[in-house]
């Protein structure tokens, strides 16, 4: 990205000022090397939802923004109803409140290392994963409908799990608000047997080992000790999520002029937040984002039960589960009032900070925790969100290490299989349907995620807690 | 070459060519298949009628894509030939394909749905066709 059209406010934050159609300014918080890295779309991007009715404070871009479709993966802009603000089915994405969850095992790198290959094939056995997979569970129309409504909730009551999960889930493990009704046959019809199902692509599960603590007293609230063994699993809401996307995206698409919202790309689409599409896009996203949280739910009980496999006795509680592709509403200090925004965040995860109401009694004096995936070959993170994150970019940050190479380029410079046994020669075991699969998401394929936990530190939006090492890897 | 995957930053384009609309149309299914796993494995075994319609072109292809996406997941099914018919925005067609069987496809992807990103139907100066946009994998 050309830095000469950025005004730079800090180390760690450039301005977009505001231009054209612009409402309000972009603000990305990265690096200098980070953003002279970030493709020129992500600005046209970031100025792009920079334009949207209702827009509050700013358009935010994450340190690891890249190159979306409609807003910028990685970007977060918050909507205020009462001044004709929207909510933007683009700005969702398809796959609803994909996110990340962290299971303790209580077991040490030693423990494991002798059975990491069973390990690997007993999990690579238990978790449908990769295109046309399905799970084992069935649900007809009034059980989906209680799915919908219920989330994790509902998947702790079907005996997915322990009720103990929920209060380290975002709002509980259940979103309010959810309505069923405005959910179609066709998304149901696509989730019938995707219930627990991990997905293709990016989605992944993994067995990592905790390396470097950065911040003892976070890693002692959220119970990481060196050495410890711990699971991370990257999913989202399965084809219902996607089908919402699909559906709610047309209609908003052809919707648009006649709300009198001009789009510079129709991948922007949305609706005012006071209208029925808008309220109905609303009720449908959060069933959307109940589905995810119900499938990692399922998901978490099928790693317990492969664990318990392999290590009889062994319990997997979880440290925490956040969503980053999601529309929040939630309250926000704004010019020295309190607001009720709608908060979207596509491919950034929320971060809220030491104290917020929203947390669990035993991390409140610390921050939310924040997951980072990386890819499969370097590290993920565990950063805790940053005193004063709600003033930044609405209690905000980074989700990941974010793509550097396309896909496309990846299969013509890396090879799958290569790329496995490389990976197992450096103790790390890659279980997947498919090479080129593998090869699309090549460790190279990413930004280093280091230098994007480091910029959102040093930004101010989430501080780095601990660093984790792959050490089996389920990639669909 | 009637149709060609091109480079996105987190996900992949797809793009078809032909002599009419139908033709680019069936092309960039073609490729989308191709974000999938390699079209000349997918054996044409059984059909499937897919008809849409939209207020224009463009929305007729997103529309065409999501009806092969929808397809493909909930049937279980790869598709590797089609048939388009299109009159006005009305489009018609038949694809042949088969269930996925994951050992001998090695589907890398499953596509999510089509985005608005890079979406374009137009008729190019020799009088071809040409339609592309971007799938979210």
């Amino acid at each position: 990205m050309d830095l000469k059209r950025l005004k730079q406010r800090g180390e760690f934050e450039w301005e977009l000022p505001k231009s054209g159609a612009m409402r309000v300014p972009g603000i990305i918080f990265a690096s200098r090397g980070l953003v002279e890295a970030m493709d020129d779309k992500v600005r046209e991007q970031v100025a792009n939802v920079a334009g949207l009715p209702g827009i509050v404070a700013a358009s935010y871009a994450m340190p690891d923004a890249h190159w979306g479709y409609g807003f910028p993966i990685g970007d977060v802009a918050a909507f205020d109803a009462d001044d004709g603000g929207v909510v933007s089915a683009g700005g969702v994405g398809f796959d609803i409140s994909c996110g990340v969850r962290t299971l303790h095992t209580g077991l040490k790198l030693a423990d494991i290392e002798a059975h990491q290959t069973r390990l690997a094939d007993v999990l690579y056995a238990s978790i449908p994963a990769g295109v046309g997979s399905t799970g084992t569970i069935r649900l007809d129309a009034a059980a989906m409908t209680a799915m919908l409504k219920g989330g994790a909730r509902w998947a702790v009551q079907e005996g997915y799990g322990d009720a103990a999960d929920l209060a380290r889930i975002e709002e509980h493990g259940c979103v309010a608000g959810a309505d069923p009704a405005a959910v179609s046959e066709q998304a149901r019809k696509r989730q019938r047997d995707e219930m627990g199902t991990l997905g293709s692509g990016n989605h992944y599960l993994e067995v990592q080992v905790v390396g470097e603590i950065f911040d003892a007293a976070a890693a002692r609230a959220y119970g990481l000790t060196a050495g410890d063994v711990v699971v991370s699993i990257h999913c989202g809401s399965r084809g219902l999520g996607h089908q919402i996307g699909t559906d709610y995206l047309r209609e908003m698409v052809v919707a648009a002029p006649a709300a009198g919202i001009a789009l510079p790309d129709r991948e922007l689409a949305c609706a005012p937040l006071k209208s029925a599409l808008g309220q109905r896009y609303l009720g449908a996203m959060r069933a959307g984002i109940n589905c995810a949280l119900a499938n990692r739910q399922i998901l978490s009980h099928l790693t317990r039960q492969a664990f318990a496999d392999v290590f009889p006795g062994a319990r997997l509680p979880l440290l925490y589960d956040v969503s980053h592709n999601t529309c929040k509403e939630e309250m926000h200090k704004v010019d020295g009032g309190k607001r009720t925004l709608f908060v979207h965040r596509k491919g950034a995860t929320r971060a809220f900070g030491p104290g917020h109401a929203e947390l669990p009694q035993e991390y409140a004096s610390i921050g939310q925790p924040v997951l980072i995936g990386g890819s499969m070959g370097t590290a993920s993170w565990i950063l805790a969100g940053s005193a004063g994150t709600e003033e930044r970019a609405f209690g905000s940050a980074c989700h990941g290490a974010g793509r550097a190479t396309s896909r496309h380029e990846a299969t013509k410079r890396w090879h799958g299989r290569a790329l496995i046994d490389e990976l197992a020669a450096r103790g790390i075991l890659i279980r997947s349907p498919s090479w080129r699969g593998v090869a699309e998401e090549a460790p190279l394929a990413y930004k280093d995620v280091g230098a994007v936990v480091d910029a959102s530190d040093h930004a101010g939006l989430a501080r780095k807690v601990a660093r984790l090492a792959p050490l089996v890897c389920i990639k669909g | 070459m009637t149709w060609e995957t091109f480079p996105h930053e987190a996900d992949i384009g797809v793009r078809g060519f032909g002599v009419t609309l139908a033709e680019a149309f069936a092309g960039v299914a073609t490729a989308m298949i191709a974000a999938v796993c390699d079209p000349a494995q997918v054996m044409a075994r059984e059909a499937v009628s897919i008809e849409c319609a939209a207020p224009d072109d463009e929305l007729l292809l997103v529309d065409w894509l999501n009806a092969l996406v929808y397809e493909m997941a909930t049937r279980h099914m790869l598709f590797s030939r089609f048939e388009v018919n299109i009159a006005g925005h009305r489009l018609k067609a038949k694809a042949w394909g088969e269930s996925i069987v994951a050992a001998r496809h090695r589907p890398a992807a499953e596509v999510k749905g089509v985005t608005y990103c890079e979406l374009a139907v137009r008729q190019q100066p020799d009088g071809s066709w040409l339609a592309q946009c971007v799938v979210d994998v």
